[in-house]
C-alpha cells in the first residue's frame, strides 16, 4: 500500500500548486489523465515513454537492492545509444533478426563497461559510487556531444548535430500500425521478467538482497560481497544500456543530445515507487510516463508549468520512502 | 605551452579564478559541515538551483541583494530542515532522500521561475554585486586585481572558510557538531541532544550552499539559467572528500578547481583550434574523480557518517 499513498501525498502536494497557478485542480487532474490514456493516440505515446522508464527503473532497483547507488543510468543510458551508433550505422550489417540482438548486446555491455570504474572505486579504494556515477553522466554527455558535433556528424542533417541513422536492419518495428510504439516494449517487459526470476530464484538473486541487507553477515555466510556488487553494477548499467539503445534504434532512429529528459534520473523514482520490486517497475514506470505525458496536455490546456511534473517525481521519492517507513512502524499516540 | 605559462601570469586569470571558487566554497563548507556531524546531503545540486533561483527572484522582485542573500540561505535551511527531518528524525536513507530533495528543489525552482515569469523569453537581469576596491590593497600588481578587486560576496566566501575553522575546531559548538558525526553516543552522553545538533548543522550547511548558487545568479551573472549548477554540487561534495573534510584544505580544493575552469576558458581561445572545447568542459568532472581517486585511501571518514543515530539504541 505504501506507494499509494505516497503517490496520493504528492499528488496532494502538487494540487497546492496547481491551485497557486490559478486552475481548478480536479479539472487539471482530469485533464492530465484525459491527456496520458484519453485516446489510442494518447495510450500509445504514454507507452512508448514507458519504456526507457522501464529499463532505467530495473537498472536502479537491482542496484538498490544491493546499496549500490547507481545514479548514472543517465549516461550509462548514453553510452548504450553510442554503442547502438557505432554499431548500427553501417560498421556491420546482419539480418534484422540478429542485428536487433546484437545491438541490444552491444548496449548492454557499453552500459555495463561504464560502471566498471565507479564499482571497482567502491569495493577497493571505498569511494562512494554515487558522486563518480553523478560526475560520469556530465563526462559521457560531453563526450556524445563531442562525437555527434565532429566525427560521428550525420552530414546529410543539414547542421543540426545528430549522428548517422541506424540503418533498416537495426531499427526496431513498430508494433502497431499508428503511433510510435515500438519493439522496445516487447524488450523491456522480458527483461523486467527475467529480473524479477533472477532476483526471486536465483543464488544470485538471493546473494544481492543478502548483500544489500547486511554485507557483513554475506560476507561471513560465505558470500563473495565484492563479486556481488560488481556483477550487479554490470547487470545494472546493462539494463539503462538497453535503454539507450531502445531510444536510439526504436523511438528516434538517430542519437542526438536530447534524446533522454532525465530517463536515468527519474529512473530512481520509478525503482523506489516500485518498492525495488522488478514487476512493479512496469506499472510504476508507466504510471510516472503517465504523469510527464499527462502534465504536457495538462499545461497547454490550463497553463501551467510542465515542470509540475518533475515536482510531483521528486516528491513522489521522498513520499515513498516516508510511507515505506510508516508501513512498518505501528503509529501508536502518546497520552 | 608557453601561452598556458603566459595566462597563469595574467591578472585576468586570476581574478577569474578567484570569482569562481566562491560558489565552490559555499558549496564545499556546507556539505562538510552537514558531513562532519555525520549526515550526507546530497541534496546539494537543487539547493544551490533553490538559492540561485530565489536570490535572484527576489533582487528581481524588488528587493535588495544582501535581502536576496539572506532569503536564499533561508530557503536553503527549509530545504536543510526537510532534509534532516528525513534523515536524522526518520532516520532514512541518506542517499535516497538527498537525490530526493535534489529532484524536488530543482523541479519546484524551475516551477515557480516560470510561474512568476511565464512568458520570458530570454532570461531577465537584475544589476548583480559589483566589485569593490579595497584602498591601498587594490593597488598591489596582480594580487591587487585578483583579491582585492572582487565583489562583496566574494570577500565573503573568503571570510567564511577561517570563520567555519574556528567555529568547528575551537568552539564548543564545533566540538559538538564533530562528535555527533564521529560518535554520538559519547555527545548523547554529555547530555547534548544529538538530533538538535545534527539538525541544525544540515540547515546551516545548506543555508551555506543555497548562499553558494545565490552567487551565481547575483555576482557572477545576472539572470537564471535552467540547468545552471550544472553539477557544481557534485563537485563540491567531491571537493569535501578531497579535502579530508578540513575547511583549509576545502579552500585549497576549490582554488584549484577554479583555476581548472578559468584556465580552460582561456586555452579554448588559444589551443581550441586543436582540441574540442568539449574536452576542456569535461575537465572538471573528471578531475573530480580523479582527485577522490588519489585522496581514497589517506581519508577517515567521520565514523559515524550515513549512520542514523537513534536515542536510547545499543551500538
Amino acid at each position: 500500500m505504501a506507494p499509494f499513498w505516497a503517490v496520493l501525498a504528492s499528488m496532494v502536494l502538487c494540487a497546492a500548486l496547481i491551485s497557486w497557478a490559478g486552475a481548478s485542480v480536479f479539472q487539471a487532474y482530469g485533464l492530465l489523465v484525459k491527456g496520458a490514456f484519453g485516446s489510442s493516440f494518447a495510450i500509445n505515446e504514454t507507452l512508448t515513454r514507458s519504456i526507457p522508464l522501464i529499463l532505467t527503473g530495473l537498472a536502479v532497483s537491482v542496484a538498490f537492492r544491493a546499496k549500490f547507488y547507481n545514479i548514472g543510468a543517465e549516461g550509462q543510458l548514453y553510452v548504450g545509444a553510442l554503442a547502438a551508433t557505432y554499431f548500427g550505422t553501417g560498421l556491420i550489417t546482419l539480418p534484422s533478426g540478429l542485428m536487433i540482438p546484437f545491438l541490444i548486446l552491444m548496449g548492454a555491455l557499453a552500459g555495463g563497461a561504464l560502471l566498471i570504474v565507479p564499482v571497482l572505486l567502491k569495493t577497493h579504494f571505498k569511494v562512494d559510487e554515487v558522486v563518480t556515477t553523478l560526475l560520469l553522466n556530465f563526462v559521457v554527455l560531453l563526450v556524445v556531444s563531442y562525437l555527434i558535433e565532429g566525427p560521428w556528424k550525420d552530414p546529410m542533417s543539414l547542421g543540426w548535430p545528430q549522428a548517422a541513422s541506424i540503418i533498416d536492419e537495426g531499427v526496431l518495428p513498430t508494433l502497431l500500425a499508428k503511433g510510435r510504439l515500438h519493439f522496445g516494449l516487447i524488450v523491456a517487459l522480458i527483461f523486467a521478467v527475467v529480473i524479477w526470476l533472477m532476483m526471486k530464484y536465483s543464488v544470485f538473486g538471493y546473494e544481492i538482497r543478502a548483500v544489500g541487507l547486511n554485507a557483513k553477515a554475506a560476507e561471513f555466510a560465505g558470500i563473495k560481497v565484492n563479486r556481488t556488487v560488481i556483477l550487479t553494477a554490470l547487470i545494472s548499467g546493462g539494463l539503462a544500456g538497453v535503454a539507450g539503445v531502445s531510444e536510439t534504434a526504436g523511438l528516434k532512429g538517430y542519437l542526438t543530445l536530447d534524446l533522454s529528459p532525465g530517463f536515468g534520473y527519474t529512473g530512481i523514482a520509478v525503482a523506489m515507487l516500485a518498492q525495488l520490486n522488478p514487476l512493479a517497475v512496469i506499472p510504476s514506470a508507466i504510471f510516472l510516463s503517465a504523469v510527464y505525458v499527462g502534465s504536457d496536455a495538462m499545461s497547454r490546456a490550463v497553463n501551467i508549468p510542465t515542470y509540475i511534473a518533475d515536482v510531483l517525481v521528486g516528491v513522489s521519492v521522498l513520499a515513498v520512502l516516508c510511507s515505506v517507513m510508516f508501513s512498518q512502524y505501528k503509529v501508536r499516540w502518546l497520552k | 605551452m608557453s601561452d598556458l605559462f603566459d595566462i597563469l601570469l595574467t591578472a585576468g586569470f586570476w581574478a577569474a579564478t578567484i570569482r569562481i571558487v566562491s560558489p565552490l566554497i559555499f558549496g564545499t563548507l556546507g556539505e562538510l559541515i552537514c558531513e562532519r556531524a555525520g549526515v550526507l546531503n546530497l541534496g546539494i545540486e537543487g539547493i544551490m538551483t533553490v538559492g540561485a533561483m530565489s536570490g535572484w527572484m527576489w533582487v528581481y522582485q524588488g528587493g535588495d541583494l544582501w535581502g536576496g542573500v539572506i532569503f536564499a540561505a533561508l530557503m536553503g535551511a527549509i530545504f536543510g530542515l526537510l532534509h534532516a527531518i528525513f534523515t536524522v528524525h526518520l532516520g532514512l536513507s541518506q542517499h535516497v532522500t538527498g537525490i530526493g530533495i535534489t529532484l524536488f528543489a530543482s523541479a519546484l525552482s524551475y516551477f515557480v521561475y516560470r510561474m512568476l515569469l511565464p512568458d520570458a523569453t530570454t532570461p531577465p537581469k537584475i544589476v548583480p554585486f559589483q566589485p569593490i576596491e579595497i584602498p591601498w590593497l587594490s593597488d598591489i600588481p596582480l594580487i591587487g586585481e585578483a583579491v582585492f578587486s572582487q565583489s562583496a560576496m566574494t570577500y565573503l566566501a573568503l571570510l567564511t572558510v577561517p570563520a567555519v575553522w574556528y567555529v568547528l575546531f575551537r568552539t564548543p559548538v564545533g566540538l559538538a557538531v564533530r562528535m555527533s558525526g564521529e560518535n554520538p553516543v559519547a555527545v548523547e552522553a554529555q547530555g547534548i541532544n544529538v538530533l538538535a545538533v545534527r539538525t541544525a548543522a544540515v540547515m546551516v550547511g545548506s543555508a551555506f550552499m543555497a548562499v553558494g548558487g545565490a552567487f551565481i545568479t547575483m555576482s557572477w551573472f545576472d539572470a537564471f539559467y535552467f540547468g545552471m549548477i550544472n553539477g557544481r554540487g557534485w563537485i563540491c561534495v567531491a571537493l569535501v572528500i578531497f579535502a579530508s573534510w578540513n575547511p583549509g584544505r576545502a579552500l585549497v580544493g576549490a582554488l584549484l578547481f577554479a583555476g581548472l575552469e578559468a584556465l580552460q576558458v582561456r586555452a579554448q581561445q588559444s589551443v581550441g583550434a586543436f582540441i574540442p572545447y568539449q574536452f576542456f568542459l569535461m575537465l572538471p568532472y573528471v578531475m573530480s574523480i580523479v582527485a577522490m581517486i588519489i585522496m581514497a585511501r589517506k581519508t577517515k571518514y567521520p565514523q559515524a557518517l550515513l549512520v542514523p543515530f537513534r536515542r536510547g539504541e545499543r551500538v
